[in-house]
């Protein structure tokens, strides 16, 4: 019998229940996330409160939902950008090869040297905060890992024998890039676009802790860490929940691509 | 003759003299002797231009990857009539698959220098636009790999890959073109076309993947197929059985077949004109069974004995039996 790939089953199974209250979220909270209520300030657990209330008074439960829904939206919108530029950059670069190649790859070698959080501290003091920009900005700093990775493959992929084939029936080279390759390019790229998506909730959750990503009142994970680290000690939970969440959210992740490195 | 020149065939040099055609290319020299009573010698030399599918002049092969240029075809001369089945030959290295890949229009990389002239029906291949020549690959031209293992693609189905060329090159429907792959597949002699429509290439095993891809490349009836090396990656038994399929194809649909072996025991079965190739050279060429009554060069005499002889085939067998 085959052996179970737990990886796979605990990743998938947490980052369903992950992704199952993050939709939940973006319909339904049980009290509005940014209402302030005076006389609920640091609220204990209730049936009311059902993780309590922070120093505004505002629901802890209700943010974590919303603060989930939009950590994942930035990370999810990053690693779009990242994904889709890292593609069309890998894949013309790989299969074309030549100066271009040359030029393209020192470019992305310089922008692979910044580190991401700085390059997004420069383009938000440019363009200013908010959770767009925070996208935009991590978003291009995530696309050189990715085009690293589709570059890679294509170079690996172009030589081989299929290809040829393809091309010897009269394909152009769009078609053989997009609809022969890519294909094959989809397992390495896959499990890369998890691990990059741990990687973008980990750096959106730092941009906010540091105050340059979702703007307040807006609930993010790293937002609430932020708030809360200066009642760490009179009310830790406002603390531990959103670090748990940020902690379960990578964990699902990175086990699934774990996992799915494992299938292939 | 006028439809000759109105099909856009290029004003020819002489493509050599009757006694070079004898031996090569009867069915061009009968052409020519038989026009010849009739028409002036330049008109004739156009009809044998026409018969003539695959002419390769002077080819030559460079490569500059390297400090010093490396060549590895030289002044190759190489003449196909359409429904022919012409082997090249030739050790390791001898340039026979470089050759090949040229004819097929795969050589692309810009540190290789190509020489020469390729005309497939009068059409200068080698120095056309890229566009042009993919008019031709997979319809008039199409190429079989030595290594089944590879040459189909792993994520995607071999009914779709069958497909491909159909899709590229036809106006046919959805149900048009499985039609026509099923045909295909069934030509092959694959049992079961259906299911192996439906399958994905690790479901089968090499010899069959072979046969998908010979079911591929003779998807829009190809002029010319050029097989390099079908048969070097799979056994002895399925050897022939490809072998006997490719003459099988050639006689159905009269396809002119360029098969590159290092096998003359396989050339032998095969084909009709043999080509020897030796360190980008072409040293020898001729009839097969001509060659192999009175072969010409030290080099071939050696491939001919290096065929290795079973005389004793029965005496084993009846010890086995024993």
């Amino acid at each position: 019998m085959k052996k179970k790939n737990w990886n796979l089953l605990i990743g998938g199974l947490l980052s369903g229940i992950m992704l199952l209250f993050i939709v939940v979220g973006f319909f339904y909270t049980p009290c509005s996330p940014e209402a302030m209520d005076n006389a609920a300030k640091f609220a204990g657990v209730s049936a009311k409160h059902l993780m309590g209330c922070d120093h505004f008074g505002r629901d802890i439960f209700s943010r974590i939902l919303k603060g989930c829904g939009n950590t994942f939206i930035v990370a999810f919108g990053t690693v779009l950008i990242g994904t889709l530029c890292g593609i069309f950059l890998g894949a013309f670069t790989g299969y074309y090869g030549g100066v271009l190649d040359e030029i393209l790859m020192r470019v992305n070698d310089a922008v692979f040297a910044f580190p991401s959080i700085l390059l997004a501290l420069v383009f938000v003091s440019l363009f200013g905060g908010g959770k767009y920009n925070i996208i935009l900005a991590l978003g291009i700093a995530f696309v050189p890992s990715f085009a690293r990775i589709v570059r890679s493959e294509f170079i690996r992929c172009k030589n081989m024998d299929y290809v040829k084939s393809a091309r010897l029936m009269g394909a152009g080279d769009l078609r053989i890039m997009f609809v022969h390759i890519l294909p094959n390019v989809m397992p390495v790229l896959v499990s890369s676009v998890l691990i990059g998506f741990n990687n973008a909730v980990l750096a959106e959750a730092g941009m906010s802790y540091l105050g340059i990503g979702v703007q307040p009142p807006e609930a993010s994970l790293g937002r609430m860490l932020s708030e809360a680290q200066s009642y760490l000690f009179s009310k830790p939970s406002m603390a531990f929940l959103p670090g748990l969440m940020i902690v379960l959210l990578v964990l699902g992740f990175s086990l699934m691509s774990e996992g799915l490195k494992r299938e292939r | 003759m006028k439809w000759l020149e109105r099909s856009g065939i290029r004003a020819p040099k002489s493509p050599g003299s009757n006694e070079t055609l004898r031996k090569s290319h009867p069915t061009a020299l009968r052409l020519r002797q038989s026009t010849l009573c009739r028409t002036p010698r330049g008109l004739a030399d156009r009809i044998v231009r026409a018969v003539m599918l695959l002419e390769v002049k002077n080819l030559n092969i460079e490569f500059h990857d390297h400090d010093r240029p490396e060549r590895a075809v030289c002044g190759l001369n190489l003449r196909m009539e359409a429904g022919e089945i012409v082997g090249i030959v030739g050790e390791s290295g001898s340039g026979k698959s470089m050759s090949a890949l040229a004819i097929a229009g795969l050589l692309s990389r810009k540190d290789i220098t190509k020489q020469g002239e390729i005309l497939f029906e009068g059409k200068d291949i080698l120095n056309c636009s890229r566009s042009e020549l993919r008019k031709l690959q997979g319809d008039d031209i199409a190429m079989i790999f030595q290594e089944p293992e590879t040459s189909l693609n792993p994520l995607k189905k071999v009914g779709w890959q069958v497909e491909e060329a159909l899709r590229l090159h036809t106006d046919l429907t959805k149900e048009g073109r499985r039609a026509r792959a099923l045909e295909v597949l069934r030509k092959a002699e694959l049992q079961d076309a259906e299911k192996v429509y439906d399958s994905y290439p690790h479901h089968l095993s090499g010899g069959m993947r072979q046969r998908v891809m010979i079911a591929a490349a003779m998807a829009c009836r190809p002029k010319l197929l050029i097989a390099d090396e079908p048969t070097t990656a799979l056994d002895v038994t399925i050897q022939a059985q490809i072998v006997k399929l490719l003459k099988k194809i050639r006689e159905e649909q009269h396809t002119a077949v360029l098969f590159i072996s290092h096998d003359l025991s396989l050339i032998r079965q095969l084909c009709e004109r043999v080509l020897v190739m030796q360190a980008g050279h072409l040293i020898e060429e001729g009839a097969v069974e001509e060659v192999f009554r009175s072969p010409g060069q030290e080099y071939t005499k050696k491939l001919i004995g290096a065929i290795p002889e079973i005389p004793a085939a029965c005496e084993t067998r009846g010890k086995f039996e024993r």
